[in-house]
């Protein structure tokens, strides 16, 4: 076998285990949404379907494969029928570059566990995952309806406000970790939860955190959907399958997201305690099994956040947006760029960090209450 | 301080996952009706198998909804059907129009209609709404149908 078969071969196992990861935890982390909202409501949510209602969500994916595909009267029909592409395939791509394990060697040859490695992996990531958005404003604008519309054009200004944010916000790790490349990144967190750029990078991570839950389009910051308000946003006119691509990307971006995240903050797939990964196969599902246990976290965090929060009005995403996050993030960039010039350890960073977050919460606290007394 | 108040209601999601459901799983559990509660009605019987309804159609006027349709007829001295002059020989309830306010088992004075318990009255046919005699009064080798346990809602 020459060596572009073998390649070839490698990356499209790579691509495969991928691929699966990010559609398999569709149905997984629907079900799971629908279940812990349940009981955060005192209710039980789906439990008819399957043992505990573990087929909810297939049977549900059986029944909308059946369903009419209706494209309404007056669309514009190349980018209706394009715009749930144009949303999931980002998604999809921007997977690629996660690393999923430390580097393993299978008879003889190293293999890096991540479909692509390459310097800027990073900032294709950030590059690619924000496409999503002409996905969702062209829906919006082809679907001949007010409320779509409306959503599409939400979802833009908000990808706007908060790419800025979530671009910012991992400047800092770039300054301390020295790379754009994911899989070093996630290297650089090994030995255990101290480790994590989630201590170093306090504040980057809590404003990475809220600016991806806005870029996800999750509540509280879901106003493109906002069902109490646009029936739907800019899905509202698709049904069957179209539907089911927004539905996917939706909860596959979740996904995607939150293995970013784990990635960059939570010590991708380093378990929380000092390991030394050697190079068996064995070691890459020990990686891949902390990857995953990361990216449970988060999501059951976000679900959490949902069940929780209520949806922001559109001046207040606007106002956390530019009056909060980005001067944060900015004030976040110029002290770690200023610590990691002067070289000072990284536990001052951290604390700064968390002294700043402190501080913000105070100030922005009584900006809400001298408002809120004004207003009587 | 805003972090506190958002971990104040973090905390009370997180509580909730752990309380008992609320939720009745319905056609397997049921809920305990109230004795009062109004639902499909029912026409009784006295104990020696006599219909109580003596066709004065006073239910029929005390409708709201106009759902009851009555026919009466002179009882047969020697096999009568009820104690009085006439009987209904036919009662019809549209179960469509009711709205189960009552009116007619409090305005009947006989006892003859009251609201019984059965409230799965879902049916694939408009025509399967209308019900008759043969519906609402208890057969006589059922018994009698136990007046005790239909008993008049009162007031105060």
């Amino acid at each position: 076998m020459n060596e572009f078969l073998i390649y070839s071969l490698i990356t499209i196992a790579k691509i495969g285990v991928v691929f699966g990861l990010v559609i398999g935890s569709v149905p997984v982390v629907v079900l799971a949404e629908r279940k812990l909202l349940g009981w955060m409501q005192v209710r039980p949510g789906p439990n008819r379907v399957g043992p505990w209602g573990l087929l909810q969500t297939l049977v549900d994916a059986a029944k909308v494969f059946f369903k009419e595909n209706i494209i309404p009267d007056g669309v514009e029909p190349l980018t209706y029928r394009l715009a749930p592409i144009l949303v999931i395939t980002p998604v999809l791509i921007s997977a690629s570059v996660i690393p999923f394990g430390p580097p393993v060697t299978i008879a003889g040859r190293e293999i890096t566990l991540a479909i692509a490695d390459f310097d800027l992996s990073l900032l294709f990531f950030f590059a690619v995952a924000t496409l999503s958005v002409y996905g969702i404003v062209l829906a919006g604008w082809s679907s001949n309806n007010k409320w779509s519309l409306m959503g599409g054009l939400r979802s833009s200004a908000q990808m706007f406000s908060y790419e800025i944010t979530l671009s910012l916000s991992i400047v800092g790790i770039l300054l301390t970790s020295g790379t754009f490349r994911l899989t070093a990144i996630a290297a650089q967190q090994a030995g255990g939860f101290w480790h994590w750029n989630m201590f170093l990078q306090p504040l980057g991570f809590v404003l990475f955190l809220l600016a991806a839950i806005a870029e996800v389009n999750r509540t509280p910051f879901d106003l493109p959907e906002a069902e109490s308000e646009l029936t739907g946003g800019f899905h509202t006119e698709y049904s069957g399958m179209r539907f089911v691509m927004f539905y996917m990307s939706e909860y596959s971006s979740v996904f995607v997201m939150s293995s970013v995240i784990a990635t960059l903050f939570l010590g991708g797939y380093n378990p929380p305690f000092p390991y030394t990964f050697g190079t068996s196969w064995f070691d890459g599902a020990i990686g891949l099994f902390w990857l995953l246990a990361k990216i449970g976290a988060l999501v059951f965090f976000f679900i959490w956040l949902r069940g929780t929060l209520p949806r922001l009005r559109y001046d207040e995403l606007m106002m956390l947006g530019w009056k909060i996050l980005l001067p944060l993030a900015f004030l976040n960039l110029i002290v770690t760029a200023i610590l990691v010039a002067l070289n000072w350890p990284g536990w001052v960073l951290g604390l700064t960090g968390v002294a700043a977050l402190i501080v913000t919460d105070l100030v922005v606290s009584q900006i809400l209450w001298r408002r809120r007394r004004a207003a009587g | 301080m805003l972090l506190v108040e958002l971990i104040k209601g973090f905390s009370v999601t997180l509580r909730h996952i752990f309380r008992r459901r609320v939720t009745v799983q319905y056609p397997e559990q049921r809920r305990r009706d109230p004795p009062i509660f109004r639902g499909r009605h029912r026409l009784q019987r006295y104990a020696d198998g006599l219909e109580r309804c003596v066709g004065c159609a006073l239910c029929a006027s005390v409708c709201p909804s106009e759902a009851i349709y009555l026919e009466a007829a002179e009882n047969d001295p020697a096999n009568p059907v009820s104690p009085g002059e006439r009987y209904a020989r036919v009662y019809q309830i549209h179960l469509l129009r009711c709205i189960y306010c009552g009116f007619c088992e409090e305005a009947c004075p006989e006892d003859a209609i009251v609201m019984g318990p059965e409230y799965e009255l879902a049916a694939d046919a408009r025509a399967k709404c209308v019900i008759g005699k043969k519906d609402m009064l208890t057969p006589p080798e059922e018994g009698f149908g136990d007046y005790e346990t239909f008993p008049v809602p009162r007031i105060g």
